[in-house]
């Protein structure tokens, strides 16, 4: 897959650019579902990409299946609650383990052992969040098995419609918002099945959602210190980076300690911050064409320009 | 350390009218803070209700002319509210600092309000315009347990929808919190800025808070038996533990501490702020006064046994007012509840615009919005 991924678009708008860098004629197959309940406030889009688009109303159509199918509603609803609760223990688990290494390397510091303590922290935190990883998955999986969601009429009617919306579309364009919501959306209904050749341009947490791993990620939040979780796994439509958007809203890229740490728990990925309106191209597994955004490195510091 | 403003002045070499127009008033230097009051006057006294400072501290008068000035140390982040005693004739007057714009309200009227350096007013607790409002909708319950007819209003988020489930945060003295600590503006933004999820919150008062908060058996079964049911039947809120929250100030806290006791595990979350968490480990408490009795017998019978009443709770308390010995007392025993709990201190006394200030960390602790999810 060719696609461009981008940072938020409220303050400073490149879609259009997005578009010319991909060159794809025909209108664009858009979803909006992050945005919950104004999924169809979309006027604006067609303007900025300079090209016609048909929502794909994954939201809407969402709704549609949980008001038709309540044994499915039922069950869903079921699986959200426990998979809340197994987020609010790794969440807990994490944090101690954070705490902890946080300690151990204070104390650690200047002495010849601290490289070993470091690296088993880090050892550690990432064993949490793979054994979480395969946790959440392993749920889903057979979730999905147990409930053959495409096999339900509620969803196979919306799945055939939303083949054909594809069908004419050259591009698929996900904006951000929720990404549970997003995530649980293109899973209900198989999107990426149904794609085609299409190009992908994402955007904020549409570009979080289609990659390989979503990171839940705010360093200051209003409540005290936040530490970066894992969801669950991306759509895996690129590969090979994390995006990170609002970078200066929701990162510390001016703390080594805090860089450092969060590329080092999620590498090989190499963690990408894209601020407003910033993009970078990929084909395939080849990421170019970088305009703005900065990588994360292993030793803490920010690079920009970076590229693959 | 430099010379303050008003050594100059004394010493002559800064005339009182250069340094009257080219100030704001108090004036802050550093943590050195000025009180200055200009007229004719007998006396003049600073009145405040600060803990560990007198209520009452006299101004000194210039040897030439009308200022009357004090100075005092204001640590960093402080927030201290004020009045001047003014004595003329052998009358004294309380009145606002006439050269100091800043004032917060509460129901017994208005003070004058000091920042100290470092302080500013948390722009959250602002009118945003970006932030869509919610809605109040009057309520009406018929209540058993008083034997009379209730109102409050019930807040609304913006995007409310009847077909979400949402958590409910039942607030004592309701209206005191929306007129004194802002709570509606401070709900609509911190939901707009996704820092909270959408809530909906009763807010409450009682036409004798007194009587009724200080551990009424009466308002617990109000409040647990007849309002949530009735919210809960009639709105679409959660209806479990972790969706129902207690908040109160002063004896409100003391109502949401107590409520939550007599209803243990129904009640999740709890935000208690300056709670009057009164007790007595010998003797008996008299220079609180007979209102108080019910509080400290509550309060000793729980010290006496703790419980885990609630999952989570948030407690905040100004290091400023004498409040702050009771709730420092209560960190320990809660740490042996095995209750999750976060403690917060603020240099800040008994007042609403305090309480208001540590409405975003509380109630984003106890119920984190969205903001980690959604990346717009």
């Amino acid at each position: 897959m060719k696609g461009v991924l981008l940072g938020p678009q409220q303050l400073k708008q490149s879609l259009g650019a997005a578009v010319k860098v991909l060159g794809r004629e025909g209108p664009i197959a858009l979803v909006t579902c992050g945005w919950q309940e104004r999924e169809d406030q979309d006027e604006e889009l067609p303007a900025l990409f300079g090209r016609p688009t048909v929502n794909l109303k994954l939201y809407e159509r969402g709704e549609q299946v949980l008001a038709a199918d309540p044994e499915y509603a039922k069950a869903h609803r079921s699986r959200q609650e426990t998979l809340r609760q197994i987020q609010e223990f790794y969440r807990l688990r994490l944090e101690r383990v954070f705490d902890a290494a946080i300690d151990i390397d204070r104390k650690a510091q200047g002495s010849d052992m601290a490289a070993d303590e470091l690296r088993l922290s880090f050892e550690q935190i990432r064993r949490i969040d793979q054994e979480h990883l395969d946790r959440v998955v392993a749920l889903r999986e057979a979730w999905e098995l147990q409930l053959k969601p495409f096999e339900r009429p509620a969803i196979a009617k919306h799945r055939d419609e939303i083949k054909k919306l594809l069908e004419g579309a050259g591009t698929l364009a996900v904006a951000g918002g929720h990404v549970a919501v997003l995530l649980n959306r293109f899973r209900m209904f198989g999107v990426v099945e149904l794609l085609d050749d299409q190009h992908l341009i994402a955007w904020s947490g549409g570009a979080m959602i289609t990659g390989g791993r979503v990171v839940l990620f705010h360093e200051s939040p209003p409540e005290g210190v936040g530490i970066s979780e894992v969801l669950e796994q991306g759509l895996g439509l690129h590969s090979g980076i994390l995006p990170l958007p609002n970078p200066r809203l929701r990162l510390k890229l001016d703390s080594t300690f805090r860089v450092g740490w969060m590329s080092r728990r999620h590498a090989p990925l190499k963690c990408i911050a894209f601020d407003h309106g910033e993009f970078v191209c990929f084909s395939r597994s080849k990421w170019y064409g970088a305009e703005g955004t900065c990588q994360l490195n292993l030793d803490g510091t920010v690079t920009t320009g970076w590229a693959s | 350390m430099t010379a303050l403003a008003i050594e100059k002045v004394k010493s002559g070499e800064l005339p009182v009218d250069k340094f009257m127009a080219d100030n704001a008033f108090p004036l802050v230097e550093g943590t050195r803070v000025t009180f200055v009051f200009r007229g004719a006057a007998d006396a003049v006294r600073l009145k405040t209700w600060v803990y560990g400072l007198p209520n009452s501290q006299p101004l000194l008068k210039l040897e030439k002319g009308d200022l009357w000035h004090l100075t005092l140390e204001i640590p960093r982040m402080s927030r201290v509210e004020y009045k001047f005693e003014v004595v003329r004739g052998g009358h004294g007057a309380w009145i606002l600092d006439p050269l100091n714009p800043f004032h917060a309200t509460d129901p017994f009227g208005a003070n004058s309000v000091v920042h100290g350096e470092g302080y500013h007013v948390p722009e959250w607790t602002q009118h945003d315009p970006d932030a869509r409002p919610g809605t109040l909708e009057p309520w009406v319950i018929k209540s058993a347990a008083f034997n009379d007819t209730r109102r409050f209003n019930v807040y609304l988020p913006a995007r409310f929808r009847k077909s979400r489930r949402y958590p409910l945060i039942f607030v004592h003295d309701g209206p005191d919190y929306v007129r004194f600590a802002n709570l509606k503006t401070v709900l609509d933004n911190l939901i707009h800025r996704l820092e909270i999820p959408d809530v909906i919150v009763a807010l409450s008062g009682s036409p004798n808070r007194i009587g009724e908060y200080a551990d009424d058996e009466r308002h617990a079964r109000f409040v647990t038996e007849e309002v949530v049911p009735d919210l809960e039947k009639r709105l679409p809120l959660l209806g479990t533990p972790r969706g129902r929250c207690l908040m109160g100030a002063s004896f409100g806290g003391v109502a949401a501490l107590s409520t939550a006791v007599r209803y243990p595990g129904f009640y999740g979350r709890l935000l208690l702020q300056s709670g009057s968490f009164a007790f007595n480990d010998i003797g008996q408490q008299k220079e609180r006064g007979a209102l108080w009795d019910p509080v400290v017998k509550f309060m000793n019978r729980f010290r006496e046994n703790p419980t885990m009443v609630s999952e989570k709770a948030f407690i905040s308390c100004g290091m400023h007012e004498p409040l702050i010995y009771e709730n420092r007392s209560l960190v320990p025993m809660l740490q042996a509840t095995e209750m999750d709990f976060r403690y917060v201190e603020s240099r800040d006394g008994h007042n609403w615009e305090n309480w208001r200030d540590r409405l975003r960390e509380g109630l984003a602790w106890l119920f984190p919005g969205p903001l980690r999810m959604v990346y717009e």
